[in-house]
């Protein structure tokens, strides 16, 4: 770790204008202090946000929710309101960390982590994701870990976040405050960027943006929820492959099918074809073997990780046949109320 | 003074004499209390005023020379103090009980992390950053080979082989031929490696995280170049060592060269990443196995090849063949060792060397003959129990393996084992297999001294963990006839006798031996002091009875009672093969889609001989199995195909079996024995027996519930994917 400055920001004027480009937001903790002690961060100041009111909340907006940056990923996990209307983000919370770093670690810590690439923690190695242009020592490398979907010649690197895959499966938005004060919302598509020739940005923050929170929409009425995670072991890991799945049945048809996926792509990964295969049609298992088919068609694996083509495939079966009655849901599947 | 017993010849057993009733009970560790309060000083809790802190540099090449140390990055970083290396330092940990400094390459690299620098600061957070920027430069030879399977150096021994192998093949109506792998892994002790090292007068005084002191001593003073009379190492508490600490490594060392240096206290405490770079590993190993057996289901043939790796000069090589070469018999052996010399992190002893992963293998085997043969596999193993020993034609000393596999089955329902059942989309399916680990005595001294208000137990022996402080105060107790409250144990500190140290299970046997006959020798002069024969004593909660007459200790004993005696292998070693024996049994899920295995339930049954404390040696085997468990399930060191560093080097990332998956039933029994040619206890050991097999029942479980047989460990989801899809599932 290098010496720095530390601040606590009071409201978030002040803390956007202790930001930018040496400076960093410290919320949890829990992955930019290793990634400092490391040395793969260096900011030479960080800011506090702890402190700022206001950002700690979990209030209704409209008919959805909006959940504060703040927010431990703890606290929001056992939120009954999330618990009864979107439980495929508490059971993708659960599914993360351990319970001592989902106590400390926040909503906007979550979506702003790090990738686990084993070469982006080793400064001995090449990484264009710590140090643009140096090179990718993941390509030649050990790559179980890495993205199958959405990488680059520059970077291969995953996500960690079970958390933004949820998100991402519930149609989500991320708030974002810039420099100047002003507000916006993004999808979650639009806030994560993908790594092209600039790994090391990976979002449209900026250094002096501040994310405030999530926004839910609406829950979806009698839904069926599931959030499946394949790891390496029976928890704390990262995941292999997961899959978010908010799934509606009416009449014998799948009325909605919004799934996202976590482990494969340098952010939560979704793929509307897939989406549209299955909308409109009766929940059948040569369906959802040709969507699984579709969802891996256009995957640039690593020669490590080329198992998490049908791990991929093989979870999102096995979940659309729970979510859609062709299988008796197991823990980590819920449905929600049929009522908005 | 010192009496030196040599086991040759069985004692009588005079622990189902006594009558304190201490010895067996499940006691709990007297450390508990300071560990779980705070208040055990661990090596790296002390901070004597003045100590300065070191930090280890790694090297960053994997073959090749440093040729400078650019330390101009350093200048603006305040309280740097000093920035060590040279011909002193070590490579990397010594071998267990070798008793002399590791390999000392002075600016040579052998591999990518090897500890190459010290910085030292006044602060912990300088001398990290400060490590973490200096630059160094190197003459990178290039080239260094790093991969087992491609090593053009590979040392490969004569076969230890008995019988006319083609014939007894040649006849077999059911034959196995397969190859399995088992990753690199790593011993993952929670404590990482800490030291603190302070002169005085030219002594050296080491407070260290250490399993083997009376080893340790000699390696610290042949790499420092002091004699060992001047060096004093204690290790009171030691967070867990599962062999990483058998040998001093590089934070003891360096630690002394830099207050040796700098004349002053100098703390070195690695990273969880240094201990991973540069402690030494458990090697990756190919093994090669083949059974034949008749119609009948007796082996006519077993053979065992293997290929593991170290670093040149490591004298080290995994003994993955151990258990196989004396828990079967076959007409026709053969076992056969190959060792790539490569430059990853060196290899050494990790939790039961040897039987963990060779153990897992051969009972996978044996399971795989067990279906060619259409048998059950408890009664496979029922059938190929040898009379004696099959290399060495010796007798076996206590061995209730089929009482462990019937007792075993029967506890389990082994005969009403769900069979290839279903819950949801969960494949259920029941596995077995047996353990067995060579048990050892080993040279070991020990000191009690008796007074009137109580016992005092002296020796460097450790307790890493496994319940040293607790067992041997249940020995001196239930020989002296004294209350668990009044016998107070002293350990780990070279000053005291020199002890077995805690490695390959013996500890509890060997040191606990040389309790016993210290505690014995009182004995003999406090009969002597009642006017009886020491066979006629009884002694109990204080009160001496013997020849019509009662005392109580108090009495007795005016000054201070002192025993002191060593105990070494003998005879008994050479007429008889003494192993820990048991059999596994487990239940797994295997998820139909996602691959994922779940253990549900699992049980152990061991013979220990005596078991000295039902508790710690509970926690023992279960915590054994749990390790066997992640070995087949979780546990895997990947190293970077081009440099040989281990890529996952963290605790996040090397995955240990987390609660989660041993969140079934573990249990863990014994079935009660004497092993009276193992020691004078008959105690047996039982730290790495739990391990032993254990990850075999969990494979063989796979098999019973998904059909698949996973060769290659761990038994990762990606794994049974490709072998249910390889099945058209
Ligand atoms: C051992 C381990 C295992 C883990 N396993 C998992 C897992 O299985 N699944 C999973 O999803 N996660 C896992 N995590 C990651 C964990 O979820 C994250 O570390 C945590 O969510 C980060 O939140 P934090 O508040 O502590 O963030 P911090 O560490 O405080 O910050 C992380 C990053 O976000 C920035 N930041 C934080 N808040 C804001 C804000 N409001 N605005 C702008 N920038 C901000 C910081 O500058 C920093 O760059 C694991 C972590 C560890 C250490
Ligand atoms: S995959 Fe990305 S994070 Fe990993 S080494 Fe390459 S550039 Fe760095």
């Amino acid at each position: 770790m290098r010496p720095f400055d530390y601040t606590r920001a009071g409201t978030l004027d002040e803390a956007g204008a202790q930001l930018g480009k040496t400076a960093a937001v410290i919320a949890g903790g829990t992955n930019i202090l290793d990634l400092m002690k490391l040395q793969i961060m260096t900011p030479e100041r960080l800011v506090d946000i702890g402190r700022v009111p206001g950002l700690d909340g979990i209030e209704a907006d409209g008919d959805g929710l909006r959940v504060g940056a703040l927010v431990r990923n703890s606290d929001l996990a056992a939120d009954g309101r999330i618990r009864a209307g979107w439980p495929v983000l508490s059971r993708a919370l659960l599914s993360g960390a351990s319970g001592q770093i989902r106590n400390k670690a926040t909503t906007g810590g979550n979506l702003l982590q790090r990738t686990r690439c084993p070469y982006f923690y080793d400064p001995a190695m090449a990484c264009n994701k710590r140090e643009p242009g140096a090179g990718c020592a993941a390509k030649e490398g050990v790559g179980r870990m890495l993205a199958i979907f959405g990488t680059s010649e520059h970077c291969l690197a995953a996500h960690p976040s079970d958390m933004a895959v949820a998100l991402r499966a519930l149609d989500a938005k991320v708030a974002v405050r810039a420099a100047d004060g002003s507000e916006r919302t993004l999808p979650l598509d639009e806030f994560y960027r993908l790594p092209a020739d600039r790994p090391d940005i990976e979002t449209v923050l900026g250094p002096d943006g501040i994310v405030t929170g999530v926004v839910l929409p609406a829950p979806v009425a009698g839904s069926v929820q599931a959030y499946r995670k394949v790891r390496d072991r029976a928890s704390y890991a990262f995941a292999l492959v997961s899959v978010a799945a908010v799934v509606t049945v009416e009449d014998g048809r799948i009325a909605r099918a919004r799934l996202a996926f976590g482990g494969v792509a340098p952010r939560p990964w979704a793929n509307d074809a897939v989406t549209a295969m299955l909308e409109g049609e009766a929940p059948d298992d040569a369906l959802f073997r040709a969507a699984a088919d579709r969802l891996t068609a256009d995957a640039a694996p690593h020669p490590d990780n080329e198992f998490k083509l049908p791990m991929l495939r093989r979870t999102l079966v096995s979940v659309l046949r729970e979510t859609t009655g062709l299988a008796e849901p197991s823990i980590g599947t819920d449905r929600t109320d049929a009522a908005a | 003074m010192t009496q030196t017993f040599k086991m040759d010849e069985p004692l009588p057993r005079l622990l189902d004499e006594t009558r304190q009733g201490l010895i067996g009970t499940p006691m709990n560790r007297p450390d508990g209390p300071l560990k779980v309060s705070g208040r055990a000083d661990y090596a790296a809790d002390r901070l004597p005023d003045g100590t300065a802190h070191g930090v280890l540099v790694r090297a960053t090449i994997t073959k090749g020379k440093v040729t400078r140390l650019d330390e101009s990055a350093l200048a603006g970083i305040e309280g740097v103090v000093a920035v060590l290396s040279g011909p002193n330092f070590v490579r990397n940990p010594a071998q267990g009980m070798a008793g002399e400094s590791p390999v000392q390459p002075g600016p040579r690299v052998d591999y990518h992390g090897q500890p190459i620098a010290l910085v030292v600061a006044e602060t912990f957070e300088a001398a990290r950053d400060a490590a973490q920027r200096l630059v160094v430069e190197y003459d990178d030879a290039g080239g260094a080979e790093v991969d087992p399977d491609s090593a053009s150096e590979v040392e490969t021994d004569d076969p230890d082989a008995t019988g006319d192998w083609d014939e007894a093949w040649g006849r077999a109506a059911a034959k196995v031929d397969v190859t399995y792998t088992t990753p690199g892994q790593v011993s993952a002790a929670m404590e990482p490696h800490a030291a603190l090292a302070h002169w005085d007068s030219g002594r050296l005084t080491l407070h260290g995280s250490q399993q083997m002191l009376r080893f340790n001593r000699k390696e610290l003073a042949d790499a420092v170049g002091v004699d060992p009379s001047e060096v004093r190492i204690l290790s009171p508490y030691v967070g867990g060592g599962f062999g990483s600490k058998l040998g001093i490594g590089a934070e003891a060392v360096s630690a002394a060269l830099a207050s040796r240096d700098l004349g002053r206290p100098v703390r070195v405490v690695m990273a969880r990443q240094t201990v991973f770079d540069a402690v030494l590993r458990r090697t990756q190993t190919s093994q090669h196995v083949r059974l034949a057996a008749d119609a009948d289901g007796r082996l006519l043939a077993l053979g065992h090849d293997d290929l593991v790796s170290n670093l040149p000069e490591e004298s080290f090589a995994e003994p993955t063949t151990n258990a196989s070469q004396f828990t079967y018999g076959a007409a026709a052996l053969r076992f056969q060792q190959s060792v790539a010399r490569i430059h990853r992190t060196p290899s050494g002893s990790v939790r039961a060397p040897g039987e963990a992963v060779g153990m897992v293998v051969l009972e996978a085997a044996v399971d795989e003959l067990a279906g060619e043969l259409g048998m059950d596999p408890v009664e496979l193993r029922l059938k190929n129990i040898p009379d004696t020993a099959p290399l060495t034609g010796q007798d076996y000393s206590g061995r209730r393996l089929a009482d462990c596999l019937r007792q075993g089955a029967e506890r389990f329902g082994w005969a009403q084992r769900p069979k290839a059942e279903r819950d949801g989309d969960w494949l259920i399916g029941c596995g077995m297999a047996a353990a067995a680990r060579k048990n050892m005595l080993t040279k070991a001294a020990a000191r009690v001294r008796l007074t009137g208000a109580g016992a005092v137990v002296e020796t460097d022996m450790t307790d890493i963990g496994t319940g040293s402080y607790a067992i041997l105060a249940q020995i001196a107790g239930e020989l002296l006839g004294l209350p668990e409250s009044k016998v107070e144990v002293r350990l780990a500190d070279t000053d005291l006798p020199g002890a077995s140290g805690s490695g390959g299970s013996f500890g509890a046997g060997s040191t606990g031996s040389a309790v016993f006959l210290a505690a014995r020798r009182i004995r003999e002069q406090l009969a002597a002091q009642l006017g009886c024969e020491p066979g006629e004593l009884t002694l109990q909660d204080g009160i001496a009875r013997g020849a019509n007459v009662e005392k109580s200790l108090a009495d007795l004993v005016q000054d201070e009672l002192v025993g002191e005696a060593e105990i070494a292998s003998g005879e008994a070693a050479k007429s008889h093969l003494s192993a820990g024996w048991g059999a596994h049994f487990c239940e797994v899920a295997v998820h139909a889609w996602t691959g994922e295995v779940r253990v549900r339930r699992m049980l152990g049954l061991f013979d220990i001989g005596r078991v000295l404390n039902r508790k710690t040696a509970t926690s023992q085997a279960v915590g054994g199995m749990i390790w066997g468990l992640g070995g087949a399930l979780t546990e895997e060191l990947h190293h970077d195909p081009r440099t040989g560093h281990i890529a996952n080097r963290d605790l996040a990332n090397y995955h240990v079996a987390a609660h989660a998956d041993a969140a079934g039933r573990i249990e863990a029994d014994f079935v009660d024995d004497r092993d009276d040619w193992a020691n004078p206890m008959q105690s047996k050991g039982v730290g790495e027996l739990g391990i032993s097999g254990s990850g075999g029942a969990v494979l063989n479980a796979i098999h019973a519930a998904a059909g698949v047989r996973i060769r290659h460990l761990p038994a990762t989801p990606d794994k049974v994917i490709a072998a249910l899809e390889a099945a058209g599932r």
